[in-house]
């Protein structure tokens, strides 16, 4: 990202950005003058230990929380100042927890996606149906269609709120820990799948937990701690373990990822096991 | 089911459809029932007559001045009823949330008690109602907020404003006198017993601006279910849909209340009947509007002819077959 021009600056040609924010729950600050945009058709990726701030600013990016001071900015407008319904058509989040409605089936909920697309006389459309089949395919939830939501395992049941966000079909997608609950081979089920938009040419936003999923998947890398980006680029220029110490305070050792190169983060053993010979 | 025309499209669930061409058969039946029994039996050809208004005598005064006031406003305040409560437990995503458990009604208890020990007539009692019923959603609604209000706070605010209101209550029927305290306690069960169209009017009037209302807000309200965030992210205007659900259905149970006092449990009942007959996700409006409407005017019926010639009060009924529900309900949800 070398060549990138000045990073993080509001000038950074970007549809989805943040200036000066401040993010605060009533009187908890929790982020000052934060400035953050996300290049456009990027796979971002945002780590940063517990609590530090990831799930306020993925909110705030989605004007789910307004910031106290500044503002964000989609496509050039602050993003308040348009139509909600029209940004939904635009940018897509899928929260970090959502609640269930009762004796909802699968399809209704992947259908409630195609909300932002609807009016009154247009409840239906081919255009609706078409995307909901396609995203219950690409999560692969497909043949649980006509099963009640409540009544899935947690990795099920993640995979199709997914769906629900696919079906909003937006070109920038925003996906607070999207791989929790979900076992590994689920988890890079979704993470490939994440990959196949991007390269469809959306811009995806991911929070993740594991940094070699996120030194893999990520073409920037966003990384947080107390409420202030403290590193970003991509995963090869950033991710040291001198930040690795400093953010996650954890000694580790980074290797190539044999499979693709990226970093790989190898935690310090605190004992150390002699292998048998 | 989806039905294209052009552009257009319209998305219908058969099973709520045929459930609500049911109930409103069902209403009907009830009504019939009601308007053609009793102390002089009108056969129903009579009946249609009357209200063509090309009936004998007898039967235009019986059925137009006695039991038609009374069964249509006992259809309006059970479709009130059930409306509000469909909208307070979506918005709290809780059947609990309903307006007789968190202090709606109670506040309009308070204001009918205060109006009936102010010496007030039928209108005024019914006016102190609606008041009482207004004044404590504004409060609990204000001491709920915390820039916006979460379903789960407005339940435990309103269940401390309930019992702190049912107290209130209490209390000011023991300062009462004996006539006041029997008036205010006659209220106070809630009942249909001598109701006139100018019962059955304000409730009409409000339903019709209420109903248009509760159906634009029906479908995101849904969404809001799924939590704030989400139906934000779908590009709902979580806060203005709020607001206008609360107003509604605050609104509904004043008039329902201020027209056949605190009915109980048809708010609470209602919804969860309409959800499960219809089979469908989240607050149905108008299958629990149809329910509640069933329902009041069902257990209006059995009150006047269950024990006849005494006549019960149909908040006894509503309150016996609403407890027995509740706790069924209860041992359900325990699995
Ligand atoms: N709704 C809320 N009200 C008050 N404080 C909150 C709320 N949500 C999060 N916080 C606080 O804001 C800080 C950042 O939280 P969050 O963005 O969820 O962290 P992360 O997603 O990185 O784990 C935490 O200290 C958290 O306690
Ligand atoms: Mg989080």
């Amino acid at each position: 990202m070398a060549a990138a021009p000045a990073k993080g600056s509001p000038l950074m040609a970007s549809r989805l950005s943040g200036t000066s924010l401040t993010l605060a729950y009533d009187q908890r600050v929790v982020a000052t003058d934060l400035n953050v945009s996300i290049p456009d058709e990027s796979f971002t990726v945002i780590i940063g230990p517990n609590a530090c701030g990831k799930s306020t600013l993925l909110r705030a990016l989605a004007r789910m929380l307004k910031p106290k001071t500044g503002a964000v900015h989609l496509d050039g407008s602050v993003i308040t100042s348009l139509p909600s319904k029209e940004v939904a058509r635009r940018l897509g989040l899928l929260p970090q927890s959502s609640i269930v409605p009762d004796g909802i089936t699968v399809a209704d909920l992947v259908a409630r996606g195609r909300y932002p697309h609807q009016r009154l006389m247009r409840q239906w459309s081919k255009a609706d149906e078409k995307a909901v089949a396609e995203a219950m395919r690409a999560t692969d939830v497909t043949e649980l269609g006509d099963r009640i939501v409540d009544e899935l395992s947690g990795g099920q049941r993640q995979r199709v709120w997914l769906a629900m966000a696919l079906a909003q079909e937006t070109p920038i997608l925003l996906l607070d820990e999207p791989t929790t609950f979900l076992d590994i081979s689920h988890q890079i089920e979704v993470l490939d799948l994440c990959a196949d938009l991007h390269e469809t040419g959306r811009t995806m936003v991911a929070v993740l937990h594991d940094l070699n999923q996120a030194c893999r998947y990520a073409t920037h890398l966003i990384v947080m701690r107390g409420g202030a980006i403290v590193a970003e680029g991509e995963p090869g220029d950033v991710v040291t373990p001198e930040l690795v110490r400093q953010v996650f305070e954890l000694r580790c050792e980074i290797i190539q990822d044999p499979q693709t190169g990226t970093p790989l983060i190898v935690p310090e053993a605190r004992r150390r096991v002699t292998a048998p010979a | 089911m989806t039905i294209r025309v052009g552009s257009w499209s319209v998305r219908l669930a058969p099973r709520a459809l045929i459930t609500g061409a049911a109930l409103l058969v069902l209403a009907c039946a009830v009504s019939v029932a009601a308007l053609a029994t009793g102390e002089y039996t009108v056969p129903v050809p009579d009946i249609v007559a009357a209200v063509l208004g090309q009936g004998p005598p007898v039967a235009e005064l019986i059925v137009g001045k006695l039991r038609a006031p009374r069964v249509v406003t006992g259809l309006l305040v059970g479709a009130a009823f059930g409306l509000s409560g469909a909208i307070f437990q979506s918005l709290t995503r809780n059947p609990l949330g309903s307006p007789d458990f968190i202090g709606f009604t109670a506040g309009a208890s308070t204001g009918g008690i205060i109006a009936v020990v102010a010496g007030g007539s039928a209108m005024t009692i019914a006016g102190g109602a609606l008041a009482g019923c207004v004044v404590t959603a504004v409060l609990v609604y204000a001491l709920a907020y915390r820039g916006g209000v979460q379903g789960y706070r407005l339940v435990l605010v309103g269940i401390g404003a309930n019992a702190l209101l049912l107290a209130v209550n209490s209390y000011l029927l023991t300062r009462a006198n004996i006539n006041d305290a029997a008036t205010a306690g006659a209220w106070l069960t809630g009942s249909l017993s001598g109701r006139g169209w100018d019962h059955a009017l304000p409730v009409a009037l409000a339903l019709a601006v209420l109903l248009p209302m509760c159906a634009y807000v029906s479908r995101p309200m849904r969404m809001i279910e799924m939590g704030d965030d989400a139906a934000k992210a779908m590009g709902i205007k979580v806060e203005a849909v709020r607001a206008v659900a609360i107003a509604a259905g605050v609104l509904l149970s004043g008039v329902a209340t201020a027209a056949a006092g605190p009915v109980i449990f048809v708010a609470l009942a209602a919804p969860q009947l309409a959800r499960r007959l219809t089979r469908s996700p989240g607050v149905t409006m108008g299958a629990s509007a149809l329910t509640g409407a069933v329902l009041l005017t069902a257990a209006d019926l059995a009150a006047q002819r269950l024990l006849a010639p005494t006549q019960l009060p149909v908040g006894v009924l509503t309150a016996a077959i609403g407890g027995t529900y509740l706790v069924l309900l209860l041992r359900k949800e325990r699995h």
